[in-house]
């Protein structure tokens, strides 16, 4: 495979965290400070976008930093898979850069040059966590999100906040600690290498035993995957304010823990290992049991993060799911759910918080008749649900589709009683939120006064109706990335 | 001959002395004294690593003597990098030592300078010598210096504290010296090579099995492995900042390298890991090591206590990497000695600018040190990440070294131990943080302004200044260590 050697991962990583300096800079000044941010994270994506085409036509670009022993560097590789991640993150970052504008000054909260600050330190970590060429360089950018993210989970410093805050590194900074670490470690004793090859590291150097236990390390170790029993640091991160559950919660920190499954799993042991050794399933199962048993408890929560929370782990053990599929239709499906759940859930968030924003509500039980008041968030809701859901015509269908596909080509036909289980369950714990709020009555109803439209403010509306409108683009339109799954994954 | 390796140890000796004497002029001038010593130090520290990465070991001859007779200066890369981290930090320290020194000594700091370049002349020498005697001499000036500096510092517990110190490291300096003897006894000789070329023959030798023995529990005691770390978390805790921020990275690490430097160049590979049995016990003794240091720094409420026991904690790393018997495991031991170093002075640094402000430093009395003191605590939690582990700081990458190579002699309780660590660190330095970061005064959401009225009051720009290049200096230092260990760690051990 050709290999360019350029200098722009290093530089699409940097940019968020050069305008960090800036952004303190200029605190006292927040419209200064937010033009910043939307320069540096159009600077972003334009410099990721400038390497699609180059990646698209079947080649890589690297840059090694620092090798600071044979095969352990700090290194960059883009490829097809870490591309669609980046893609996905720096494009929402701007969305919610927009949003979080909105949000942040709509209930003048405190702080405010922290919390961009280290929402760009967060996003910087996370276009590094994709382009990472090897397992020590994604390992040392999962550390980073980690850390950077924990000032904007405890944003509010209050005791609550304190408390998920704790629950939050606990979880995530104690798994990646007690088990990536020393899985990786031991990776690179047994094979002297760390860097990730579509035919795996390992060429029979491990036992069936061995492997199995590795593997399970790394998969419960990058507990921001959200598998269970590693799970309860995100319905407690949702403390934080929306714009960190939508951006960090949903899309980047929570896939930066399935991107690195991801990467272990096809660039570390390699799909004919997982195969050989039939540890696929094994995978399969632990997923299963996260996707079916979180989409149950999301069922009985009242508050609407919450609720999405639950979705969101449920969601990200598809991904995981697909991949352990180990065919060519399952990687599709569960790599690409990778975008197709960002736009969705990030658009349910969106709504989320812009609910709160006018009206002060979080909970599902006094939503009802509110769609009649904010029409555009409620028929955004209802699309990012079906996008979820995996309803046409929403992008989420067609992952969906594939990994119905994928469970029937690798003859799995009780895993896809999951899925089909998990569709329905997912339906039931969304649309009844729609459905109430169109056709609910609400308090002023009640009271007989009239419905007045009231939205919450442009900065907040805009943002969720793109995302929305992407939903339903990538339905029609899904190509280029799966074109950059191809390449990546070679299928 | 050129005299630059002994420039290294003889300008703070005679800085000492002059600083001593500029008292009588002018308080302020040992101030001056003393900066210009250590930058001749530092200088000379320097230039000898590049000689020795270019062309290999110095030996020089004081005097002229010829060993064994004389006092010889064998200067390789393991030292050369050793003195170069002593010289500089005692250098960077005084720099930022100038008004908290002040403060400390109610304005009579012309002692204080005259005791820490004593002190630093001691490690150096330890550093530079290539003698048993003579590194048993200088040791003890480096102890002696120490016992007064702690006795200099806090009024009430001080002078306890610099009393225990006393009666453990003479006891340490003992056995030590008596190890010397019976080498002395068996040899003939006192210098290190000579000793090493005539021991290869007589391995087997008992008196050499005691010689050995005695050694290693007299350095052990003076680099305070657990259990024979009792004296250091007071001494340290009680010691004036500016001194803990010296003694607390160099003294021990300074003492690892005596001990790697008795297991090397003295007794041995062979004699070490494979006459000697002993290697697996002290594996053992350096895991419970790291598990009794972190589990003791839990339970601290004092800022600076806490950290002392996490220097045992460390040093339980350093021993049982060189224990390890394998060439990942004494890298990863050579490597933590610069990396420690360099970050339990990040450390202590922060801890100084914040004694500076706050004049003590238990736990509540951190609250809301985010806000007040920003530079200070973006020092620390960058000094705190690498003491956990986290890339690029330099802790992530002796940690690697040191589990690859517990894993190669398959002495998995001591990665084990290592990861727990880690894990134990993390708590601390969370716990920390979150009292540094929440404001429990504050009710409710803490929307609006409620926040934005923290005045900043940070230490001294020469602090901070000092402060913040070391803490910047884990990470170069974390993504260099592949320079690091090729260019000096792998040709030394090769």
């Amino acid at each position: 495979m050709e290999t360019i050697i350029s200098i722009k991962p290093l530089l699409a990583v940097l940019v968020s965290l050069f305008v960090i300096p800036v952004l303190v800079s200029s605190s006292s000044k927040p419209n200064v400070r937010e033009s910043w941010i939307f320069i540096a994270g159009i600077i972003k994506l334009i410099l990721v976008l400038s390497m699609l085409p180059v990646i698209l036509e079947g080649k890589q670009i690297a840059l090694t930093l620092f090798e600071f022993a044979p095969g352990a560097a700090i290194a960059f590789r883009v490829d097809g898979l870490g591309m669609l991640f980046a893609i996905v993150a720096s494009s929402l970052y701007i969305v919610t850069s927009i949003y979080s504008i909105g949000y942040m000054r709509g209930l003048d909260e405190h702080g405010q040059t922290r919390f961009v600050s280290f929402f760009a330190l967060a996003i910087s970590a996370t276009i590094g966590a994709a382009f990472s060429a090897n397992l020590l360089t994604l390992y040392l950018f999962y550390e980073i999100l980690s850390l950077a993210t924990y000032p904007l989970v405890a944003h509010h410093q209050d005791e609550t906040s304190r408390i998920s805050g704790r629950r939050y590194l606990t979880f995530i900074l104690g798994t990646s600690i007690a088990l990536v670490l020393p899985a990786m470690i031991y990776c690179y004793h047994v094979t002297g290498t760390l860097e990730f090859s579509t035919a795996g590291i390992f060429a029979d150097q491990l036992s069936k035993p061995a492997a199995t236990v590795l593997l399970l390390m790394f998969v419960f170790g990058f507990a921001k995957a959200g598998i269970m029993p590693f799970h309860s640091w995100l319905p407690a991160a949702m403390v934080a304010p929306t714009p960190v559950s939508a951006l960090l919660h949903a899309v980047a920190v929570v896939k930066v823990g399935v991107f690195s499954i991801v990467r272990v799993m096809t660039g570390i042991f390699g799909v004919d290992l997982l195969a050989n050794f039939n540890l696929g399933v094994v995978v399969m199962t632990i997923a299963s049991f996260t996707i079916l048993v979180a989409s149950c408890i999301a069922l009985s929560q009242d508050e609407l993060k919450r609720r999405l929370a639950y979705s969101t782990i449920s969601q990200l053990s598809y991904i995981i799911f697909g991949v352990a599929l180990l065919s060519p239709q399952g990687l599709l499906g569960g790599v690409i759910h990778i975008v197709m759940h960002a736009f969705g859930k990030i658009t349910l968030f969106f709504c989320a918080g812009a609910i709160y924003v006018a009206t002060g509500k979080k909970y599902i039980s006094q939503m009802s008749g509110l769609g009649k008041k904010m029409p555009f968030t409620f028929a955004a809701f209802f699309i990012g649900a079906m996008g979820v859901i995996g309803l046409p015509p929403a992008g989420g269908f067609y992952s969906k589709w594939n990994l119905i596909l994928g469970t029937l080509e690798a003859q799995q036909t009780i895993f896809m009683v999951v899925l089909l289980v998990s569709s329905f369950l997912n339906a039931f714990y969304f649309l009844p939120i729609v459905y109430k709020g169109f056709f609910g009555k609400s308090e002023e109803e009640e009271d007989g006064g009239p419905v007045k439209i009231q939205e919450a403010n442009l900065c907040l509306v805009i943002p969720l109706m793109i995302t929305a409108v992407i939903s339903i683009v990538l339905f029609f339109y899904p190509t280029v990335f799966v074109n950059l799954i191809k390449t990546g994954l070679g299928i | 001959m050129d005299n630059t390796p002994a420039l290294i140890v003889i300008a703070p000796l005679l800085a000492a002395l002059l600083a001593g004497l500029a008292v009588w002029i002018e308080e302020r001038l040992s101030y001056l004294i003393a900066l210009t010593g250590l930058a001749i130090s530092t200088f000379s520290a320097v230039k000898v690593l590049m000689q020795v990465i270019d062309s290999g070991t110095i030996q020089y001859r004081m005097a002229g003597w010829a060993p064994p007779m004389g006092i010889e200066y064998r200067i390789d890369l393991l030292n050369a990098m050793v003195l170069l981290l002593v010289a500089s930090i005692a250098f960077l320290n005084l720099l930022a030592s100038y008004k908290s020194v002040d403060q400390e000594t109610n304005d009579r700091p012309g002692s204080f300078y005259t005791i820490y370049l004593l002190f630093v002349t001691g490690l150096l020498g330890v550093t530079a010598t290539g003698d048993l005697f003579n590194l048993y001499v200088l040791i003890e000036i480096t102890s002696l210096t120490s016992y007064a500096m702690v006795a200099l510092g806090d009024r009430d517990r001080g002078p306890l504290a610099s009393l225990n110190y006393v009666f453990i490291g003479v006891i340490g300096a003992s056995f030590y010296l008596l190890g010397v003897g019976y080498l002395y006894l068996k040899t003939g000789s006192l210098n290190m090579v000579d000793v090493a070329n005539i021991l290869s023959g007589i391995h087997g030798s008992s008196t050499v099995l005691v010689a050995f023995i005695l050694c290693m529990i007299g350095i052990w005691i003076k680099m305070a492995l657990f259990p024979m770390h009792v004296w250091l978390p007071n001494a340290y805790t009680y010691s004036p900042v500016a001194f803990a921020r010296i003694v607390a990275p160099l003294m021990t690490k300074v003492m690892v390298y005596v001990m790697i430097r008795l297991m090397i160049t003295v007794f041995g590979f062979d004699y070490v890991f494979e006459t000697l049995n002993l290697a697996d016990a002290v594996v053992w003794l350096a895991t419970i090591a790291v598990l009794a240091g972190g589990v003791m720094a839990l339970s601290q409420k004092n800022l600076k206590k806490m950290l002392t026991y996490i220097i045992v904690c460390e040093i339980g790393y350093m021993v049982g990497g060189a224990w390890m018997g394998n060439q990942l495991g004494m890298t990863g031991a050579i490597l933590h000695i610069l990396n420690d170093a360099l970050m339990t002075f990040a450390l202590f640094l922060a801890v100084g600018n914040m004694v500076y402000r706050l004049k003590k430093v238990d736990l509540p009395d951190l609250q809301g040190l985010f806000g007040k003191m920003p530079w200070t605590m973006a020092g620390f939690v960058l000094a705190a990440f690498s003491i956990i582990g986290v890339p690029p700081t330099c802790g992530f990458f002796s940690k690697w070294y040191l589990i690859l190579g517990a894993f190669e002699a398959g002495a998995y309780h001591f990665a084990a131990a290592l990861i727990i660590s880690s894990l134990i660190c993390a708590v601390l330095f969370f716990k920390v943080f979150e009292i540094c970061f929440f404001d429990p005064m504050s009710e409710g959401h803490g929307h609006g302004d409620s926040h934005s009225h923290v005045t900043i009051e940070e230490a001294p720009v020469s602090m901070l200044i000092v402060s913040g290049l070391v803490s910047l200096s884990l990470i170069v230092a974390g993504l260099y260590s592949g320079t690091i260990v090729n260019t000096i760690i792998l040709p030394f051990l090769k």
